[in-house]
């Protein structure tokens, strides 16, 4: 695959795989070293897809990480202490002890939204996440992530629904690690490729091989684009395994070991070492630097972690509303008289363009403006014509045949 | 309906003649004046543009605002309220439209786990509106009458406003509108077009978790809400011509509560009677007794009493849906046997 990345973006990407990795590997130690609080969720085999789907996003656009996308909040800046504190329940984690796992954001700066445990919910939330960067004219993106179980749910659907829509630009990942706890993604979905259900929402879709972080990192800037561009929400399925049970205390005995086998030969990290080795992208002091870099890193983290302390008893009570501790404001990239009267005044009527049925074809009622863009009156584009399902579906399939990609640097 | 493109939306009446204000017209006025000022109000909710919502609380503000600021949705409450978050975090100020707040059930797990944790978990506040048609007495049957505030009191995080009348509803709502925390605004559709008064001509806010002394009286307090509090001051004009003086506290907001003002009345009264529209068990009522005995137990001289809904769904036939709600003289009759005391 042709890639945009340069030599040191493809170092970090490295960096922020074996990051994940390593970060993960101390955290089960302390969960054997009962310092972790609550359950300890991991990613083990999925690195690549949090770590590329993340990166190929721009520093104003939003994202809201599930439970297994430590990788993304590593590239969105938050240093490995943040994740250990939230593990340990200290006052010094970004939730203050009040909640654990990768529940935290930052919707100032770093345009993180919290996860909650119920899977789906993330979808329509990160919609209206979009729609309000449309309405406000900024220009983003806004990202989350779901497993393959989670796309069973209602949210899932209302969500992609009111995205589609809304052209809300908005890119859904599934991550499709073949397990859902202990049910197989056949006993989720009938489909084989969970990509399909971009068809239901008119929308464009892509398959990308999940542990080739670079195949997911060119196949979600890709996406990215096509969002920012304002062609609408895109769904990118990635195919991975995961290599762990659900959490540390189930050893995922159901799950056939020669799965298990299969996949540990696609590790993403012995997977893209040989890449950077075959492609001369580092050199073995690089690589040194890198790993003895986020030993250390890991080390002074850990060490912060285990001496921070719990929160004060009394914070229980702290922080169930908001009294005025929070200033408000959105940050308007367009002139707002543009949304204000009289400016804002439209003729609050449906117009027919396409009456339905079996003999006109596509049903298509729009807005008065729209119809009048449609026939050349307006300076509005034709939404009829741009929402037609025919040239929203675009099925790809990224990453899989070509082992011998062709890399500029 | 005037037509809308930009000049002032107050009033509704011509010049120097002071005009009565429905209910439903006051909630419309909050909404249009509060989009007026601040362009980071929206709203979200299914039919609420050219149709103008199931009630017409919606009407012209499509035509005023835009298809931008007026969106309609798919028949989808999860994704409306879904949606509305994240507005929020966007700092927009979403009003979300349930068409009728029955229908809040199937957005249970955004309102309850997404939007009213959200500030305490991880400092993120949602300041967003939820608000709706509720309540019964208009034959709509076990899907369009209920009274769903106590699932949502319950849950620490959300503030719940039940306004009962016209200037309330429009004061509570613009200070909805502004609070930085979710807020469900329920709607008694049996006041909307039922009830209504001279509003002033200037702005004016009503703050959350105030209730109001409707009227003042020395021998029980009579304490409720919406709907209710018409059947609860229609019950103390009955008991006032038997020479019972009922004090009546309109709740307004039923989280948070103020005690404040209802430990006052039972100072003052010694005797409290809640009326609700809301189903007996787990209704606000429960709690008002167990903060008054906490609190006051002292000063009661009788025991706390309630005139509820029936603990079943809300029926559909008029006699069956009559047997179910409070009414005045289910009011009257608890009130004398509390006076009795």
């Amino acid at each position: 695959m042709e890639s945009s990345l340069t030599r040191k973006q493809f170092q970090e990407l490295y960096y922020y795989m074996r990051l994940n990795r390593s970060l993960e590997d101390r955290l089960v130690n302390l969960f054997k070293q009962n310092k972790v609080v609550g359950g300890l969720y991991g990613s083990l085999g999925q690195e690549a897809t949090s770590v590329g789907t993340a990166y190929a996003l721009g520093p104003g656009d939003w994202i809201a990480p599930m439970i297994r996308n430590v990788g993304a909040l590593l590239v969105r800046g938050y240093p490995p202490r943040d994740i250990l504190t939230q593990y340990m329940a200290r006052y010094t984690s970004p939730t203050l002890g009040k909640d654990g796992t990768s529940h935290f954001g930052d919707l100032k700066v770093r345009h993180v939204v919290s996860p909650i445990s119920m899977l789906g919910d993330l979808i329509p939330v990160m919609t209206g996440v979009a729609m309000a960067g449309k309405y406000l004219g900024q220009k983003i993106v806004a990202m989350t992530w779901i497993g393959d179980g989670g796309t069973s749910t209602g949210a899932f659907h209302e969500g992609m629904n009111l995205a589609a829509v809304q052209k809300a630009p908005f890119v859904l990942v599934i991550e499709n690690n073949q397990w859902a706890y202990s049910t197989p993604v056949s006993r989720q979905v009938p489909l084989r490729d969970l990509a399909d259900r971009a068809k239901a929402y008119g929308i464009a879709s892509y398959i990308v091989e999940g542990n080739d972080v670079v195949a997911v990192y060119e196949t979600t800037r890709k996406a990215v684009e096509q969002c920012r561009a304002g062609d609408g929400p895109v769904i990118i399925e990635s195919k991975t395994m995961r290599m762990r049970g659900h959490a540390q205390h189930d050893p995922a005995e159901y799950v056939p070991r020669e799965m298990f086998e299969y996949w540990k030969k696609r590790d993403p990290l012995e997977l893209y070492i040989k890449y950077l080795d075959e492609n001369k992208l580092w050199d073995a002091k690089t690589r040194a630097e890198i790993e003895a870099r986020i030993d250390r890193e890991l080390t002074e983290d850990l060490a912060v972690a285990e001496s921070a302390p719990f929160p004060p008893p009394e914070l229980a009570t702290q922080g169930v509303y908001c009294d005025g501790c929070h200033t408000i404001e959105a940050q308007w990239k367009r002139p707002k008289e543009e949304v204000m009267p009289p400016k804002s005044s439209v003729e609050p009527t449906w117009k027919m363009v396409n009456a339905g049925g079996m003999a006109s074809g596509e049903a298509r009622v729009v807005a008065a403006a729209e119809e009048r863009a449609a026939q050349g009156n307006g300076s509005r584009p034709p939404a009829a014509k741009k929402n037609s399902p025919k040239s929203a579906q675009k099925m790809k399939v990224s990453g899989k045949k070509n082992p011998a990609r062709k890399v500029r640097v | 309906m005037a037509k809308n493109t930009g000049a002032p939306a107050k009033g509704n009446g011509s010049a120097g003649e002071k005009t009565q204000t429905t209910f439903l017209e006051a909630i419309r006025q909050a909404l249009i004046e509060e989009m007026d000022r601040d362009p980071s109000v929206v709203m979200i909710g299914e039919d609420i543009g050219v149709y103008g919502g199931a009630f017409k609380v919606t009407a012209g503000l499509l035509e005023r605002f835009g298809w931008e600021r007026i969106i309609d949705t798919p028949i989808s409450e999860t994704a409306i309220i879904g949606a509305a978050v994240g507005m929020a975090y966007q700092g927009l100020r979403p009003v979300a439209e349930m068409q009728f707040i029955d229908f809040i059930a199937c957005c249970f797990n955004q309102l309850t786990n997404f939007a009213a944790k959200s500030h305490y978990r991880w400092g993120a506040p949602v300041p967003m509106v939820v608000r709706g048609p509720s309540g019964g007495g208009v034959h709509g049957g076990p899907f369009h009458s209920q009274n769903p505030e106590m699932y949502f009191a319950h849950t620490p995080g959300l503030k719940v406003v039940y306004p009962a009348t016209a200037y309330d509803a429009k004061g509570l709502l613009k200070s909805a509108i502004r609070d930085n925390n979710p807020v469900l605004f329920f709607e008694h559709k049996f006041l909307y077009r039922r009830i209504k008064e001279e509003l002033p001509e200037e702005e004016y806010l009503v703050p959350l978790g105030k209730a109001a002394v409707k009227r003042e009286g020395r021998d029980l307090t009579l304490i409720s809400y919406a709907a209710s509090l018409h059947t609860s001051l229609e019950a103390a004009e009955t008991l006032a011509r038997e020479g019972i003086e009922c004090e009546v506290i309109d709740l307004r907001t039923i989280m948070p509560l103020d005690k404040e003002t209802i430990l006052a009345s039972v100072a003052k009264t010694n005797k409290i009677l809640v009326v609700h529209e809301d189903t007996r068990t787990g209704g606000v009522a429960g709690e008002i007794a167990a903060v008054v005995c906490e609190d006051a137990f002292e000063d009661l001289d009788g025991p706390i009493l309630r005139v509820t809904s029936l603990d079943t769904p809300v029926p559909y036939s008029p006699p069956l849906e009559e047997r179910f709600l409070p009414n005045a003289e289910k009011v009257v009759a608890a009130a004398r046997e509390l006076a009795r005391y």
